[in-house]
């Protein structure tokens, strides 16, 4: 049996290729492929309209591509599409659900959908509610409810097979802070199982650094980055700067003759001075013994790790020049 | 086919969770009891037997039939929730046939509910009894008919009076392609096989003979084509329109 190797072979469970999808003239997805592994928590960024939620519909079934494939778990998902969508929990854009059920109702719809039945049904689905913490609205009607518990209901309706493989539309979209916090203790809490992957799409980059494990960056439906978020930030103009506030403003030539100083910015009519480094250089050490030395009045002293906004704002920028 | 019963049960309890379905039912009883006793005039015809009552069916089911079937798709497209139903592992005839066979079900229960009259013409007279059940049969298959284009027409759109209107009006041509009205478009030019494949199609002809209790395999064969013929499109329209 050839599966007795299997446990040492890197499996890929999603596989993406060469997918394209167009809407007239305009090509949403162009030829975009990459693939995730089991463990991966997949953070799939984009401005609005790079095709994130285009890729997402591919992936779970509801598009047809224009070209290429892409499989779960092994399953087509072009021709075996019953069997891969069996492998997924699937939360769409806007979380929508059937409004005029209730959260107990829905729940077990789907669960029976999914083929739970009898004690195993409900086992499930109180294990979701749990997750959820959803116990206070099961007897309200889904329309009822705020924005924060409807999301809550399509993330439970998403885990309630515990599928294999989790895909999330923009879940934290308009809920607040607090929400947003919860829903991102909810990701990782479903992750912390090596064999599952989740991806989810975002266009919020502190959610990426927060739950993230490795981070597709794609514009106009084209792949830009690929790597984990700390690779991103090296990517950054700021990766390993070093901001200094001060007192008074200072003259920053002698900053500037530092080895692997590359320039000086300066914020707050010269209050903040951050000081950017050469690709692989450490100047935090160099310039610390400057301030030191000139006696200059310093209140704060940070190295940055780089900006994830600007590298996704850089990336994304390029694309559109 | 697993799914099939699942998405039946949903759809089915969805009808009653509004007050569509109550007011549905009220309207229908209300307006087939005009119809038989004002319109019909089910006394004056001194009949035991419920001609009068079924012959007004074609025209009631003419718009509220449309309006059970508006909401089966267009409202799924309008809220989103077709993204959810469709990236389900349930397959296309699946979720086909169980949205139309509640529909079709719920529009059963309301015909069902018209049993009183039943009782009545019993207790005048002594009517054919089989008659009166071919007759039911009948009514069901034509609302089965229009539910089938309404299905198809919901698909079509995400606006549900959008929805409504053209299946009223799909389920007008289909009721009058039997009339001089219709059938004169085409006499002058057309061949008379197309004149009487046209005329063939028409709801009215069909029901009238099972009406009277006439109850003719090639009619029960005409309606459970129309049906599969109309929700073979909706999957169609489906698989077209999903992403709109």
């Amino acid at each position: 049996m050839a599966s007795i190797f299997l446990g040492e072979v890197e499996e890929v469970m999603i596989k993406i290729n060469s997918l394209t999808k167009r809407f007239g003239e305009h090509v949403a997805v162009d030829n975009l492929s990459f693939e995730v592994s089991p463990g991966e928590v997949l953070g799939f960024l984009g401005p609005n309209g790079a095709g994130k939620s285009t890729t997402m519909k591919m992936l779970t079934g509801f598009l047809t591509p224009d070209g290429g494939s892409a499989s779960i778990c092994g399953f087509d998902i072009g021709t075996q599409t019953l069997q891969a969508q069996r492998q997924m929990g699937y939360l769409p854009e806007g979380a929508p659900c059937y409004g005029d059920m209730r959260v107990r109702g829905f729940l077990e719809f789907i669960a029976e959908v999914r083929g739970l039945r009898g004690a195993e049904r409900q086992r499930q689905v109180a294990r979701a509610v749990e997750q959820l913490q959803l116990e206070g609205v099961l007897g309200q009607t889904i329309e009822t409810l705020s924005k924060g518990f409807k999301r809550r209901v399509g993330l439970a309706q998403a885990i309630l097979h515990d599928p294999q493989v989790l895909i999330l539309d923009e879940p934290t979209d308009g809920l607040d802070p607090n929400q947003k916090h919860q829903v991102r203790g909810l990701i990782q809490q479903l992750a912390s199982d090596s064999n599952k992957i989740v991806v989810i799409s975002t266009h919020i980059l502190e959610e990426v650094s927060a739950v993230c494990s490795r981070a597709v960056v794609i514009a106009h439906g084209r792949l830009l980055a690929d790597g984990t978020p700390d690779e991103l930030e090296a990517r950054s103009r700021y990766h390993q700067a070093v901001t200094l506030s001060l007192q008074q403003p200072v003259d920053t030539q002698p900053l500037l003759a530092l080895p692997g100083v590359q320039g000086v910015e300066l914020a707050r009519d010269g209050h903040q001075v951050t000081v950017l480094a050469a690709p692989g250089a450490v100047i935090f050490p160099a310039v610390g013994e400057l301030a030191r030395q000139q006696q200059w009045q310093v209140q704060e002293l940070s190295v940055e790790r780089g900006r994830l906004d600007e590298v996704f704002r850089r990336l994304t920028a390029e694309e559109a020049a | 086919m697993k799914s099939l019963g699942v998405i039946f049960k949903r759809e089915l309890g969805s009808y009653f969770a509004t007050p569509l379905a109550y007011i549905f039912i009220v309207i229908f009883l209300v307006l087939s009891a005009v119809f038989t006793f004002y319109l019909g005039g089910f006394y004056e015809g001194g009949q035991a037997d419920l001609i009068p009552f079924f012959n007004f069916h074609p025209w009631l089911y003419l718009f509220l039939v449309p309006a059970v079937a508006m909401r089966l798709w267009a409202e799924e497209r309008k809220s989103g929730t077709i993204e959810l139903l469709m990236t389900l592992p349930v397959s296309r005839s699946d979720m086909v046939l169980g949205k139309f066979l509640a529909a079709w079900v719920f529009v059963g229960i309301a015909l069902l509910l018209t049993f009183p009259i039943i009782i009545t013409v019993n207790y005048l007279g002594s009517p054919d009894n089989g008659a009166i059940f071919t007759g039911y049969l009948g009514s069901w298959l034509l609302a089965g008919g229009y539910l089938a284009i309404g299905s198809c027409m919901s698909a079509l759109t995400r606006n549900q009076v959008i929805a409504f209107i053209l299946s009223v009006v799909a389920c007008f041509v289909f009721i009058v392609s039997g009339f001089p009205l219709v059938l004169d478009l085409f006499s002058g030019w057309a061949p008379q096989w197309l004149l009487d494949t046209i005329a063939s199609l028409s709801f009215l002809i069909r029901f009238d003979a099972i009406s009277k209790g006439v109850l003719d395999l090639r009619d029960l064969l005409y309606f459970i084509s129309l049906m599969a013929a109309w929700l073979l499109a909706t999957a169609i329209v489906i698989d077209l329109k999903k992403a709109d």
